[in-house]
């Protein structure tokens, strides 16, 4: 957003002369209709929070941010450690961990559907084209609310009880508790194997600039970076083939007698929420990647594909870098969107900033701290998202010449 | 768009069936990677079907949504005072098809799916008197749009007319205690999807002057009130609407506690507020394109600051965003499904009060695919439409 323009007539008149009377002059008019609007303005804040504070005041509550070291007294059904003999501080602290969980997860699985949906919309397949051109017009024409209360209500708890769940190849289950997934967990193998692969990166290094060096040095075009990471890669496969241990043991999640355990357990309500979001802003991901490609000219490829280059280097030389100055503005938004509309767990239960924000107004009676928090909370988060993707935008935005 | 495969010539001589033979093997496994691909999204599409087609067809108990037709459309509004629920709804229509014929055009495009959409519509499970309506609906859309079509003139009282359809419009749902003809009907009857069509008709309409006055206020050169319509602008943008809807639904009786405002109400002010500071970005977007030259030469021409903006910057800039407008209605038809936490019963708040029936337990994915259906129908025909208006106005939106 660009700021403000300044006054170009400003300066106009640099030396008003005595004659012109005070409410004809421009720079007089300015600051008092500046004054008038911040006049206004204050006023009706004064008005609408010397209501509020005189009803809190009537109620017996105090006013202020004091009820953060309270005891909360409500339990937290998941996320980080929490008992209900906490402070509402804690609470809150769980409620932010637990929308960055679902955020982020959120964004990953968005982010893939949709690059693959996107991808899919210009494949020359008419059959998969159009299976994901019915995805897209699906869902993103239904309000992502009802969607999140279907795929709960009528899908997650629909599902079959614990004892017949839905075996996915024994590495995941599906049952109206959630999902149960297999969770990687490091065994004795690792350390030899981060060892080896930190060596592995180190080669890499040095192949890096040798290769670099070498392409330089003959004036050719090449890849360093590419066969630095196919080193990488091979040293790593071997090294975790060859070692006695696997470096990583699935811990699979067993059916007991009442419920699994072990495995890494996905409540009911983080699915259906994880579910929802990224099946919808997937949906608008999609559009933002097709529309990306698209918007790289027709003549640069057939360019490229003219000097010889192979059509996957031309996806990742020449297409993809230039799509992705398209991408990443709209892909930002998006990833917004994603974060704020995680607020909706609020209909199905999880426990997120929101929700326990809303539970804490109800016990505590303090509406207005509690929303200056989660105002404050989701601030936050956009100013964080908006920084790291102007980073990235910025980045890419160096490969121009 | 589609990639369009290149019929090889003298394919129109060619049987229908070699014809046939050739558009699949072009299309579907020219490759053989494309023919993996094709096997693999008959999979998924088989998957998907057998999956639902046999408990949509067998399983499903869709007697639920003819019983609660009613319910569904217009909430608990009692019957006797339907027709003036039709009356409301003709007149958006027809206030449409003006608007339509005098601003867009040529916005066939637009009419035609409103016009499918109320087709669609007309084959659910309705009395004959309710189907003839609607088709008497469809009918109007087209008649008010050839009587009003390229008539400029009529612009200014067609933008009247819409903003003076809000207090018409409440005035006429409400009714008053002591009308005999207009008796009072309390907003806890409304509902349904009249009332998720009047939260985003009234939230579009009353967002558009305060958007504007955002926008022209982001763009002042007087500093405190850019300062104050930035951060306006910029804190609703960055928060969720379900977190607005809230603020409006318990800080308003907080912040002005003499006066009792309808829970309806104050959801049309949450949506307004969250609504208007998109809208203020649009048209702040529309008013940058607008060319300094023009500006310029109003000055020109002795028009000062006010007169140059009145009649010279925003007529050119609303033409420019009456497309994004469409976007913005649509993503806020959506959006009114929002209300259903703080206890509207919209269209989505309507359907969940179905499930907790006795009558119609366990049905949730019945009633939320009809609900899903109807946003459906209205957000699709009203997106395809817009990329169409988008084209006939010539706006380079790419």
């Amino acid at each position: 957003m660009s700021p403000p323009t300044p006054a170009p007539q400003r300066h106009m008149k640099a030396t008003p002369s005595r004659s012109i009377p005070l409410w004809r002059d421009e720079r007089a008019i300015r600051i008092i209709l500046q004054l008038l609007f911040v006049g206004a303005v204050v006023w009706a804040l004064a008005y609408f929070f010397g209501n509020a504070r005189r009803g809190l005041e009537q109620l017996g509550l105090g006013f202020g941010f004091d009820f953060l070291r309270m005891e909360a007294g409500f339990g937290i059904s998941e996320g980080i450690e929490y008992q209900p003999s906490d402070s509402y501080g804690r609470a809150f602290f769980v409620g932010i961990v637990n929308t960055l969980r679902v955020s982020i997860v959120g964004i990953l699985c968005a982010t893939l559907i949709g690059t693959l949906a996107g991808i899919a919309r210009l494949s020359s397949n008419w059959l998969l084209r159009n299976l994901a051109r019915a995805y897209v017009e699906l869902f993103r024409n239904v309000p992502l609310l009802l969607q999140l209360l279907f795929w709960y209500g009528a899908v997650i708890l629909k599902l079959p009880p614990v004892r017949q769940a839905v075996n996915l190849y024994d590495y995941a289950f599906l049952s109206q508790r959630g999902l149960y997934v297999a969770r990687p967990v490091a065994s004795e193998g690792m350390t030899a194997w981060i060892w080896i692969a930190a060596a592995g990166l180190l080669l890499s290094i040095i192949v890096y600039i040798v290769h670099r060096r070498h392409l330089r040095r003959e004036d050719r075009p090449g890849f360093p970076s590419l066969t630095a990471t196919g080193v990488w890669v091979a040293v790593a496969t071997i090294g975790w083939l060859a070692l006695p241990a696997q470096p990583i043991a699935l811990d699979l999640p067993i059916l007991g007698r009442f419920n699994f355990s072990g495995g890494l357990p996905l409540s009911p309500e983080f699915t259906g929420l994880l579910l929802g979001l990224s099946v919808y802003t997937g949906a608008f991901i999609a559009e933002v990647v097709r529309g990306g490609i698209q918007s790289v000219e027709k003549g640069q490829r057939e360019a490229a594909l003219a000097l010889g280059l192979r059509p996957w280097q031309v996806m990742y030389m020449i297409v993809l870098p230039q799509a992705l100055r398209v991408i990443v503005p709209p892909m930002t938004s998006q990833y917004l969107n994603l974060a704020k509309n995680s607020s909706l767990a609020v209909a199905i239960g999880y426990p997120e900033l929101f929700n326990i924000g809303t539970t804490t107004m109800n016990q505590t009676g303090q509406t207005l701290p509690v929303f200056a928090l989660i105002m404050a909370c989701y601030l936050g988060f956009g100013l964080l998202t908006s920084i790291v993707m102007n980073w990235y935008n910025r980045r890419i935005r160096f490969v121009e010449r | 768009m589609a990639q369009t495969a290149v019929q090889p010539p003298g394919s129109h001589t060619a049987s229908p069936l070699r014809r046939a033979l050739r558009w699949a093997h072009t299309n579907l496994f020219s490759t053989w990677y494309n023919t993996v691909l094709t096997l693999l999204c008959l999979w998924v599409i088989y998957v998907v079907l057998s999956g639902t087609l046999g408990w949509a067809i067998f399983r499903a108990n869709w007697a639920v949504i003819p019983q609660n037709l009613r319910v569904f459309l217009a909430g608990t509004y009692p019957s006797s005072e339907l027709w003036r629920i039709w009356a409301v709804l003709f007149s958006v229509i027809g206030m449409t098809g003006l608007s339509a014929g005098a601003f867009g055009g040529k916005s066939h495009a637009l009419l035609l799916r409103s016009s499918i959409a109320g087709l669609v519509l007309a084959a659910l499970p309705f009395s004959v008197a309710n189907r003839g309506l609607i088709l008497g609906g469809v009918a109007l859309l087209w008649l008010t749009y050839g009587a009003s079509r390229n008539r400029t003139a009529l612009r200014p009282w067609i933008v009247g007319a819409w903003f003076l359809s809000i207090p018409g419009t409440m005035l006429l749902m409400w009714g008053a205690h002591s009308s005999q003809l207009l008796p009072r009907v309390e907003t806890t009857a409304w509902g349904g999807f009249t009332l998720t069509l009047l939260l985003a008709i009234v939230g579009i309409l009353a967002s558009f002057p305060i958007g504007l006055l955002l926008a022209l206020g982001r763009r002042s050169t007087l500093r405190a009130v850019s300062i104050v319509c930035t951060c306006f602008i910029e804190v609703v943008r960055g928060m969720p609407l379900v977190t607005i809807l809230f603020m409006a639904h318990l800080m308003v009786p907080i912040f002005m506690p003499d006066v009792r405002i309808d829970k309806v109400v104050r959801a049309m002010i949450g949506l307004t507020l969250f609504t208007s500071a998109y809208m203020a970005e649009n048209i702040r977007g529309g008013l940058q394109g607008v060319p300094q030259g023009q500006v310029e030469a109003a000055h020109a021409l002795g028009m000062n600051a006010s007169l140059t903006m009145l009649f010279v910057v925003l007529p050119q800039a609303i033409r420019s965003v009456i497309p994004s407008i469409v976007g913005q209605f649509i993503s806020l038809f959506k959006d009114t499904s929002l209300v259903a936490i703080i206890g509207l019963l919209d269209l989505l708040g309507v359907a969940r009060s179905v499930m907790a029936n006795p009558d119609w337990l366990g049905l949730q994915a019945e009633v939320y695919l009809f609900a899903a259906f109807m946003y459906w129908l209205f957000s699709f025909s009203l997106s395809k439409s817009s990329r169409r208006l988008e084209r006939a106005l010539g706006v380079n939106h790419s």
